[in-house]
């Protein structure tokens, strides 16, 4: 890959103090909590964006709040960058840290601290995965509704850096409509509580700064997040359709119409192929867009809304239309939907863009996406939650052959700018990280962004908190 | 929908009615309660992150916010968020604006989300339940797959205010469906049957249901042309009627409770006790109180807002100097501006 997405300069100071700085950091901290010899370092030099890769200062994995807010003390003292970690499976390289970094890695704090039926709430440390609260309240009948495809890994704490989505997100929302309070570390090491179990909180909400900042303002530790009491009874059906177009606008006047199904996911006919050849989910073969739409409620609730969405598949060609008739064929179709990002990384590299566009527009961006992607010479697979718009075009390229990779990187390049000029966002989900930095001037006025930075600086003055990600290098305030 | 700020709620809401849309988040309209007059505009609702009963499973004004242009403290014209339901495209500056009460900046420009109009609607009501004995019966429906909408509790004090008085007689704790006829008609059915355990149970018709709840809504019970002080207080929903408990002991109070017992409308007889209030909040886990009225004279010696923890404070102090450095945007933090004045 071309090292055109650049990192701060490593400052000389920390570099220079790296063997102090590890032995400072190891005294802070429980034996078996800091590494910092080379091999140690390798699993943390990026994360799911694996285009590229640097390997950090140190990583400490601290086990409590406290040594938490002891490590980002002692850095913001020394002016050291710190880079939050959660499962390391950002796609935008939102955890990949810079060379003079120390990476706070919150894997250890594990624990789920509290669990209220009454008030619907969970409380729990950053460590935990996103599938593990759903499964610790499942037998008692509730979940944990964002459901981004990689949360047997993902950490609430990463879902809350990137105010992560999923899915079922169509009808709960995101991470941000689900989080009620946080416990957070701020870059000198002051521990601050917001919000709790009441459903609003004083003064300015900060909460939803938090939500998205990319481990920008502070360190999560814990989080309170809502619970939902689980449906009845779930059912996805498979709507296939002869062209991307179809599908889409199909998508368009259902929303448009006021249905709103759980989830409306969509696949093209190169993610089809993969997703069935990895899960053999039973998804149709003979048709160019496949449509998964899920909705829920009792039997008699789940016919009635099936049948209108059925009336409007009928008016947009539909040319399939499968109901799941168990328990064990909706699993698969969803093991099929959620595998699709693993599935495509074992025929070919790829790079997943994440833009978002307004529903309408989702027809004409699809088929842009074909062209731009054509025009490269490379190949695409769509599969992404359309029912909110928020596309994801996998481009398949050779990550060993720098020319592909360039042109995948100008494939992607494109297809942002195109969904931002359709009125949408560079990114719905997956957050801008390095990857996207330098198009947020597409999106935004310089002043915009000013603004963005300025608060920024409300939280973290020194601009020690991943300070390689979000904004464009250039163009800063001064720290 | 965008809008400009200035635009009356009641302008956006015909124009959302003639499409059978709505505000998921049910703005309040705190005017009869406070005695003003003014016109509503949709920028202060966002201000004010203004929002009604169904804030549980719809969310707040906030979360139907998807993107802001503003005009901060340097006089620069700044947009933020998006058109979209799902950005993180940088930091939610539209978040920390909604609820900011003009403190921050001046909105001029605000883009949101709308929700189709349920087909139908029902309310559940059980009778005769005491505080506690209501938070369980709420907490009972919310464990159940049948999507309540609204759950609020009215205290006998309270009961025959609402309807006109066509509640059945004793506390009512009332509980909101709303969807496709089929669906309402079904989940009906099963929460009649959990809940009748606790009390008798009736129903209540479309109509009737839609103003029962604007009525919840608008804190209609303390319409009541006096200037006796009004708290809106937020809790954990267990917790609001342990407070109004230990209160009782102490002072004269008045209270009902929307969103499971979680919010709690809160008349006191004289004085606004506000040290007991918050001293009371704290012990049953945290939360905040503001007092929504009051004569002038508690207002200006009565601490409105809660007070926050001194790293939040100046935290927030930090952002207010980022968005306006010259303290140009003075909103007084009087429930007086909460109506919809930016
Ligand atoms: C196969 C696959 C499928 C995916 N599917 C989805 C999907 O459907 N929807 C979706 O939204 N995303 C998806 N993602 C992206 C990714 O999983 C999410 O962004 C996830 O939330 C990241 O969580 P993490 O614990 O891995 O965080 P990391 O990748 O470690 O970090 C993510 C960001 O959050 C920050 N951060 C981490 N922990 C904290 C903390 N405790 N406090 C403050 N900041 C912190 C980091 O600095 C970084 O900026 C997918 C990724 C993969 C690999």
């Amino acid at each position: 890959m071309p090292d055109k997405i650049a990192f701060l300069p490593p400052k000389k100071s920390v570099l220079d103090r790296r063997d102090i700085i590890v032995s400072d950091l190891a005294d802070l901290l429980p034996k078996g909590c800091l590494v910092s010899e080379p091999r140690g370092l390798v699993p943390f030099e990026t994360d799911a964006f694996i285009a590229y890769r640097n390997v950090p200062l140190a990583v400490a994995l601290p086990e409590t709040t406290a040594q938490v807010a002891a490590v980002l003390k002692y850095c913001s003292r020394y002016g050291i960058p710190v880079v939050p970690r959660g499962a390391g499976t950002s796609l935008s390289g939102g955890a990949i840290p810079q060379s003079d970094a120390v990476v706070i890695g919150l894997s250890k704090l594990s624990r789920i601290l509290d669990i209220d039926y009454a008030n619907r709430t969970a409380t729990v440390q950053a460590g935990v995965t996103n599938l593990n609260i759903s499964e610790a309240v499942s037998a008692d009948g509730y979940f944990y509704a964002p459901d981004p495809s990689s949360q047997l890994a993902c950490t609430i704490g990463g879902n809350i850096g990137m105010n992560s989505g999923g899915a079922h997100c169509l009808k709960y929302g995101v991470t941000t409509n689900n989080l009620l309070g946080v416990k957070m570390v701020m870059f000198d090491g002051t521990i601050i509580d917001l919000g709790g179990k009441a459903l609003d909180s004083a003064g300015y909400d900060l909460l939803g700064l938090i939500c998205g900042s990319e481990g920008q303002l502070g360190i999560v530790a814990e989080a309170t997040v809502r619970l939902i009491a689980k449906p009845e009874g779930a059912r996805p059906v498979l709507f296939g359709f002869q062209s991307s177009e179809e599908a889409g606008t199909c998508v368009a006047e259902i929303i448009g119409m006021g249905i709103i199904p759980v989830a409306i996911e969509f696949m093209d006919r190169p993610a089809i192929e993969i997703c069935e050849a990895f899960a053999h989910a039973g998804y149709p073969m003979d048709v160019e867009a496949l449509l998964i739409v899920e909705v829920e409620g009792s039997e008699a609730e789940m016919d009635a809304m099936l049948a209108s969405i059925i009336a409007i598949a009928r008016r947009h060609g539909v040319s399939t239309i499968k109901e799941s008739q168990s328990a064990t064929e909706a699993a698969l179709i969803w093991k099929g939907r959620k595998s699709a990002f693993g599935a495509t990384g074992r025929i070919a590299d790829y790079i997943c863009m994440d833009g978002t566009v307004p529903l309408s527009q989702l027809p004409y961006v699809l088929k842009k996406t074909g062209e731009i992607v054509a025009r490269l010479g490379l190949r695409v697979a769509n599969v992404f939650h359309a029912g909110d718009g928020n596309m994801h075009p996998l481009i398949l390229y050779n990550i060993n052959d720098p020319e592909d990779a360039a042109r995948a990187e100008e494939a992607g390049n494109e297809i942002l700018k195109l969904c931002v000029d359709a009125g949408g966002c560079l990114t719905g989900e997956h957050g801008v990280g390095i990857e996207k930095r330098d198009l947020m001037l597409h999106q935004f006025a310089k002043v915009d962004l000013d603004q963005q930075m300025a608060v920024r600086a409300a939280f973290d003055p020194q601009w020690i908190m991943n300070p390689s990600k979000v904004f464009p290098l250039e163009g800063r305030p001064a720290a | 929908m965008t809008a400009k700020a200035g635009t009356p709620l009641a302008d956006i809401q015909d124009a959302l009615a003639q499409k059978r849309q709505m505000l998921a988040f049910e703005p309040l309209d705190l005017r009869p309660v406070l005695g003003t007059t003014g016109n509503t505009t949709i920028g202060g609702v966002f201000a004010t992150n203004a929002s009604g009963p169904r804030r549980f499973v719809a969310g707040a004004a906030r979360d139907s916010l998807l993107g802001v242009r503003f005009v901060n403290g340097n006089g620069e014209i700044i947009k933020a968020g998006g058109r979209v339901m799902k950005n993180v495209t940088g930091l939610d500056l539209a978040k920390v604006l909604s609820g900011s009460r003009g403190n921050l900046a001046f909105l001029t420009e605000v883009t949101f989300r709308l929700l189709p109009v349920p087909e139908t609607s029902a309310t559940i009501v059980i009778s005769g339940l005491d505080d506690a004995q209501a938070t369980a019966a709420m907490a009972t429906a919310l464990s159940m797959s049948v999507e309540v909408s609204g759950a609020a509790h009215l205290p006998e004090t309270v009961r025959g205010r609402f309807l006109g008085g066509a509640l059945p007689p004793e506390p009512a704790t009332v509980l909101r469906l709303e969807g496709l006829s089929a669906s309402v008609t079904v989940r009906a059915e099963k929460l009649r049957a959990a809940l009748a355990s606790f009390g008798a149970v009736s129903t209540i018709d479309p109509e009737a249901t839609d103003t029962l709840w604007r009525e919840i809504r608008d804190v209609y019970p303390y319409a009541d042309q006096t200037l006796r002080p009004l708290w809106r207080v937020s809790v954990a929903p267990t917790a609001g009627h342990q407070l109004i408990a230990a209160l009782r002991l102490e002072t004269g109070v008045d209270a009902f409770y929307d969103w499971q017992g979680g919010l709690v409308w809160l008349r006191m007889e004289a004085d606004a006790e506000a040290g007991l209030m918050r001293h009371f909040i704290k012990a049953f886990g945290g939360g905040h109180a503001t007092l929504v009225r009051a004569t002038p004279a508690l207002l200006a010696t009565t601490p409105v807002l809660e007070p926050q923890p001194e790293a939040i404070a100046a935290l927030s102090a930090r952002i207010k100097s980022k968005f306006d450095p010259a303290g140009i945007f003075v909103s007084h933090a009087t429930p007086r501006g909460m109506a919809g004045r930016p």
